[in-house]
């Protein structure tokens, strides 16, 4: 049992480890784990959760803000932009704010390719996140189920 | 003498201090972003804070009865502490919130703090001259909100020791006179 624990806790270790260094995540993701305590145990994960929520919604906005035929209102995009820029700085979403930084410089280009791009990237870059930390709260429930605690991991 | 002496006769329970429970100073939270207001409750949670949530500068005005669609009648006990605001918020900004707050008697006391996810300088000093008690850049750290809170104790804190200081002065002056007059 305890062997099984530690190869868990090792393996959940290696993989969170791994996201820092893979950019998905930052600082503001540590920030984050520090608010979970006993009393709140899945805090992290709600506050992912609306993120990705909020993805969805605004990446919807974009889509259709880009999709009108004729004048696109750039402003418009660009305002959903400016808000998944703050939700995704707010979680550590390190990568996906990363995208919008460049996304809200096509916006104010008024450039439409660039946008279009943009877009894409960013959809295909919070499913990756999305996908991650879904193995990565697995890793937590599995060293739990094991009798464990989910180990406190040093970024630095 | 020791009848006039009595607590109760020099009226200490005029509490213009909101140190009724030191710790729970009560926080009113203001942004349009449900991700950025799940953090901030926590974060003013985990930090030992009453808070209430509001998703926009409006619902922070029905709520404060600033709405014009109440008198004064049923604010005066509500107790806020602090307001912490979003800046760029859809409707009303935070930095027009805050004009109105502190355009009412009843709350223009209140400290506000604005939070923005830009570090915009000029905005950053029109806030601070329109009397934003603080500036946060977010995302909002833990330390913010640990200093913001340890300083308004601090600052709650001096203000009851200096009515107790006076109230102490009162009482020895009221005793002086008594004895003077040798009842």
């Amino acid at each position: 049992m305890d062997a099984l624990v530690a190869q868990l806790q090792m393996q959940y270790r290696n993989y969170t480890v791994s996201l820092y260094q893979q950019g998905f995540l930052d600082d503001q993701f540590t920030e984050l784990k520090k608010l979970q305590d006993d009393a709140s145990p899945d805090f992290v994960a709600e506050v992912l959760s609306l993120f990705f929520e909020d993805c969805v919604k605004l990446i919807g906005n974009m889509a259709r803000a880009l999709d009108q035929t004729g004048t696109v209102d750039f402003s418009q995009v660009g305002a959903s932009v400016h808000q998944l820029k703050g939700s995704s700085s707010s979680v550590g979403a390190k990568r996906v704010k990363g995208l919008c930084v460049t996304f809200k410089e096509y916006c104010e280009a008024n450039n439409y390719e660039g946008c279009v791009r943009c877009l894409q990237q960013v959809d295909i870059e919070y499913k990756a996140l999305q996908t991650k930390l879904q193995d990565m709260f697995n890793l937590e429930k599995q060293i739990i189920q094991a009798g464990g605690k989910v180990p406190q991991v040093d970024i630095n | 003498m020791a009848d006039v002496m009595r607590p109760e006769k020099l009226d200490m329970s005029n509490d213009t201090s909101s140190l009724g429970s030191p710790e729970l100073l009560h926080v009113l939270a203001v942004d349009d972003s449900i991700v950025d207001r799940k953090f901030i409750e926590r974060l003013l949670r985990v930090s030992s804070c009453k808070v209430t949530v509001v998703d926009s500068a409006t619902r922070a005005l029905q709520y404060l009865g600033l709405d014009g669609n109440h008198s004064s009648v049923g604010f005066e006990d509500l107790k806020i502490n602090l307001i912490m605001t979003d800046y760029s918020m859809p409707g009303m900004t935070g930095y027009e919130l805050m004009k109105k707050i502190k355009e009412s008697s009843a709350f223009r006391e209140i400290p506000v703090v604005i939070m923005s996810s830009e570090n915009i300088l000029p905005r950053i000093d029109r806030c601070l001259e329109e009397g934003a008690e603080d500036f946060l850049l977010k995302p909002v750290k833990l330390a913010d909100v640990k200093r913001l809170r340890d300083s308004l104790l601090k600052a709650d804190e001096m203000a009851f020791k200096n009515i107790m200081h006076k109230r102490e002065l009162q009482a020895n002056d009221i005793y002086s006179q008594l004895k003077r007059a040798k009842i």
